[in-house]
């Protein structure tokens, strides 16, 4: 035993001298998962997404910590009066990064920007189907509905022509999905005939150039010297992937990584007495709600919808499910978002005025009705089943009895879409930072027949203000359309707006310059470290 | 002995057969979609929601499912996997090896600790050695993988600064895959011209909490077992025999009682073998190892039938082959088992 004890002894001090720490500005991230792939085109979860931002630009990008869209890989646009015709005019002298695999032999010009539109958009492409062919963004945002053709006027000039007027278009080209990508090395690939390496082995045009992955294990990136952009000091940039929350904070406080991705929630309160880590947290890009389907009684009545909207202490879910890491949402939009409207008054928790609200609507004695509960958990509502439960409890007191319902998760999305329910749990994590990607989405007239507003309300007043945003590309304008949308949704009440989930970010005090995105990413291109 | 060989084979495949079945039958009872993950929620379509379904062959009634997916592996196709890809079959190839190297390196620390453990509890049985021994191996049994893990981690790595927290190796190193065990493959000639030993060091300093923590039920278990084995020998005859000879009793001990109490030890440690392969699940998830564990725990969370179904069989098999090589091993070693078997 003793024996033992002094072997240990010695092999700590021999564990000590050699326990090495990188040199030079190495940059390590503690992430998460593995990537499903390399090419923004094909993925629609953060943990791929984040091991792909080092590497891509677009031809517009959002404005670091903002969703303002500024330019990019173009290095100016114009927009036609009829707001239908897109002219890109394209930087000149961007690199494409030199790999293992390939060297480029000339600059990004518009081919890039048609190879990597098209490869989406045509079933036809050569590169359609490689990589299972499901642009899930692409489908989902409706590229393919809204551009009528793209066309290369000249080597810097690339022309975007719509099928109709959609303002958020320009924020959906902000988006992973339309990032660029090579055609050179494209075509280099075909010629090899290995075309799915382009998913494996990125190329692009970005502040990092991607060196090598090890599943589950690691992500490696070198700093590219040629980026057209502005850039941080970091030479080496490594996702250590770290699945369990716990493993990464530990790791964050022996400095084996500078910053990591959701802590977990047990951990907080220790990282941030922690005197080398600082800990970040904004509201999430997402909203959780109750819809009550309008179409159904007596949920058209005004009056019910109000007497629910006070009948709920939503303070108490978010003490008791978020463990206070939530805010209450007023409006149906999240606050990091432009145009959100912070003059609204929102319903306080007040059963009295609940009942009378429901006296007036001629159900004093209360009445009978279903809430489908969600079966999965997500940041804006972890426990759905937990949730209903207080909600049924809060909702026996002004004298609605509530029967909880659930389903398995395709089958909710799916019954859910033809309006079976009554109320309804939902919630939304945006895409684009776009409004309209919130208030049409899920409260448009035209979302009842497609299936995402839940309420399937459609209200001409709030619905005439969506459009005409959603048509006109003056921001100033759009604003102010937007904030009178949701002084309408407010009074009108489709729904209970619940919360906002918060995002948190821990990292060690010597990086700087990490701006958190409201998207949810989390981006390195301009950190530096001291 | 072809009679006995046939009985093994078939009680080999009917139990393969069975955890199959369960494991498939399981995956589809846990809430969760591989179809969403396929195509993705955000706006599902019905229409392209079960063609997709189709596509997986999940549209078809679990029994025929199962048939289907039997057939397929009997013509050595385990499918591939919906999060990557790739055949599920190259999925577990790439990452079996770091899952061996530290099953090998905790079965060793586990052995190499256990057995003198044993052989003291047994030497000084019913005093205070023994108490404490046996106490403490089976507080190691009961101990709960992920908070043993965790505490390791607070410890040595967080206050002590000794170890590095998870990972296999420093990341600095590009070790190219050669055998796949880093410990070896650090070795090459190439990584010792760059890096000198450095690489081999970062490996094995990277291999030591995980190899203490999935050692430590093992290490109990034979601990006990040494103890119980050695308490038979040395109650034999010819130990006391050897002992009225006169010969000094660490001459009896590790000359005489050693080798015959080693049998019983010798088939645990193979036995053990399954205990570790399975307890990598957990230890790897906790040490970002990326081994299989980690591999099928990721798959479980993204609903990946095929992968998930893939590595539970090949794991099945390999517990299953390593028990029949013990059965095996019992009758060279004891042709008197060989008659018990056969009935």
């Amino acid at each position: 035993m003793r024996w033992f004890a002094l072997g240990l002894v010695v092999f700590g001090f021999a564990m000590q001298g050699a326990h090495a720490k990188s040199e030079g500005k190495t940059f390590v991230y503690c992430s998460e998962g593995s990537p499903a792939s390399f090419n923004p085109q094909l993925v629609a979860d953060g943990t791929s997404l984040n091991a792909i931002h080092p590497v891509y630009n677009g031809l517009v990008e959002f404005e670091l910590g903002t969703t303002k869209v500024i330019p990019a890989l173009a290095e100016s646009y114009t927009i036609s009066k009829d707001k239908l015709t897109y002219t890109f005019k394209l930087r000149k002298g961007v690199k494409f990064h030199t790999t293992k695999n390939f060297t480029p032999k000339r600059d990004f010009n518009a081919d890039d920007v048609l190879f990597s539109f098209e490869r989406q958009l045509d079933k036809n492409h050569p590169f359609h189907n490689v990589g299972g062919g499901n642009y899930e963004y692409f489908d989902s945002m409706e590229m393919g509905k809204v551009i009528k053709s793209i066309k290369a006027k000249d080597p810097q000039t690339v022309e975007i022509t719509l099928n109709y007027a959609e303002a958020p278009f320009l924020a959906n080209l902000a988006m992973p999905f339309m990032d660029i990508l090579s055609k050179e090395y494209a075509d280099q690939l075909a010629a090899q005939n290995k075309k799915e390496e382009i998913d494996l082995n990125p190329v692009g045009t970005g502040p990092f150039v991607f060196q090598s992955y090890v599943k589950g294990s690691s992500i490696k990136y070198t700093a590219f010297e040629n980026y057209w952009g502005h850039k941080g000091n970091i030479d080496k940039l490594v996702f250590a992937i770290t699945p369990d929350a716990n493993v990464r904070t530990q790791k964050l406080k022996t400095g084996e990584c500078q910053f990591i991705t959701e802590p977990s929630p047990s951990d907080l309160a220790a990282l941030k007495g922690d005197a080398k880590v600082s800990v970040i947290d904004a509201p999430g890009l997402n909203i959780g709600y109750l819809a009550m389907n309008v179409t159904k009684k007596p949920f058209d009545n005004l009056l019910v919808r109000k007497a629910i909207n006070y009948a709920l202490n939503r303070k108490s879910y978010i003490d008791a499910i978020f463990l206070g890491h939530a805010t209450i949402a007023k409006n149906p939009i999240p606050p990091t978002i432009w145009s959100y409207n912070d003059a609204i008054k929102d319903y306080e928790y007040n059963p009295e005025k609940a009942k009378e609200l429901l006296k007036q609507a001629g159900l004093a004695n209360g009445f009978e009705a279903e809430m489908w509960t969600m079966p999965v958990s997500r940041p804006y509502n972890p426990n759905g089943k937990k949730l209903g439960e207080m909600m049924q409890a809060d909702l026996a007191k002004v004298g609605i009895k509530i029967k909880l319902v659930t389903f398995d998760w395709p089958t909710y999305l799916a019954k859910s879409k033809t309006g079976e329910h009554q109320l309804i749990q939902f919630g939304w994590t945006g895409d684009n930072g776009d409004p309209d990607n919130f208030l049409n989405v899920m409260l448009g007239c035209a979302s009842v027949d497609a299936g995402s507003n839940y309420s399937r309300w459609c209200n001409k007043n709030f619905n005439d203000l969506v459009v005409e945003a959603k048509k006109t590309t003056d921001i100033k304008k759009r604003t102010e359309l937007y904030k009178k949308a949701q002084a309408v949704f407010k009074e009108e009440a489709p729904w209970v707006t619940l919360d906002h989930s918060t995002v948190f970010r821990a990292m060690s005090k010597n990086v700087k310059n990490y701006k958190m995105d409201p998207l949810g990413a989390d981006i390195f291109n301009q950190v530096t470290l001291e | 002995m072809i009679l006995f060989f046939g009985k093994k084979l078939l009680d080999m495949l009917l139990t393969l057969l069975g955890i199959t079945f369960v494991c498939f039958l399981l995956i589809r009872l846990v809430p969760g979609d591989p179809v969403l993950l396929l195509i993705g929620e955000r706006n599902m379509d019905p229409a392209a929601y079960a063609e997709a379904k189709q596509k997986l062959g999940l549209d078809q009634p679990i029994p025929v499912q199962f048939i289907k997916y039997v057939g397929q592996v009997a013509h050595g196709d385990l499918g591939t996997s919906v999060v990557s890809k790739s055949a599920v079959w190259d999925e577990f190839k790439e990452r079996f090896p770091a899952t061996v190297e530290l099953s090998l390196v905790a079965l060793f620390f586990a052995t190499l600790i256990a057995i003198p453990l044993g052989i003291l509890a047994a030497v000084k049985k019913n005093t205070f050695y023994d108490y404490f021994l046996m106490g403490t191996s089976l507080a190691g049994y009961s101990m709960p993988i992920f908070w043993w893990g965790l505490a390791l981690i607070l410890i040595f790595s967080v206050k002590l600064g000794w170890t590095p927290v998870s990972g296999r190796i420093a990341l600095e190193y590009d070790v190219p895959v050669r055998t796949g065990l880093l410990l070896i493959d650090s070795l090459s000639s190439e990584i010792r011209e760059a890096e000198g030993l450095k690489a081999f060091w970062s490996a094995l300093q990277h291999l030591i909490l995980p190899a203490i923590v999935l050692g430590t039920i093992p290490l109990a278990v034979i601990a006990r077992m040494t103890r119980s084995s050695f308490l038979e020998v040395l109650g034999e005859d010819y130990i006391r025999t050897a002992r009225a000879k006169g010969l000094k009793e660490n001459r009896v001990i590790f000359i005489h009682a050693f080798r015959n109490a080693l049998i019983p030890i010798v088939t645990t440690l193979a036995l053990c073998f399954g205990t570790i392969i399975t307890g990598a699940i957990l230890t790897e998830t906790i040490f970002s190892w990326p081994g299989i564990g980690k591999w099928i725990v990721a798959s479980l969370t993204s609903r990946d039938y095929p992968a998930i179904q893939g590595g539970v069989f090949i794991i099945a098999v390999i517990i299953v082959l390593t028990n029949t090589l013990v059965d095996l091993i019992y009758i060279v070693l004891n042709p008197r088992m060989k008659k018990a078997m056969l009935k």
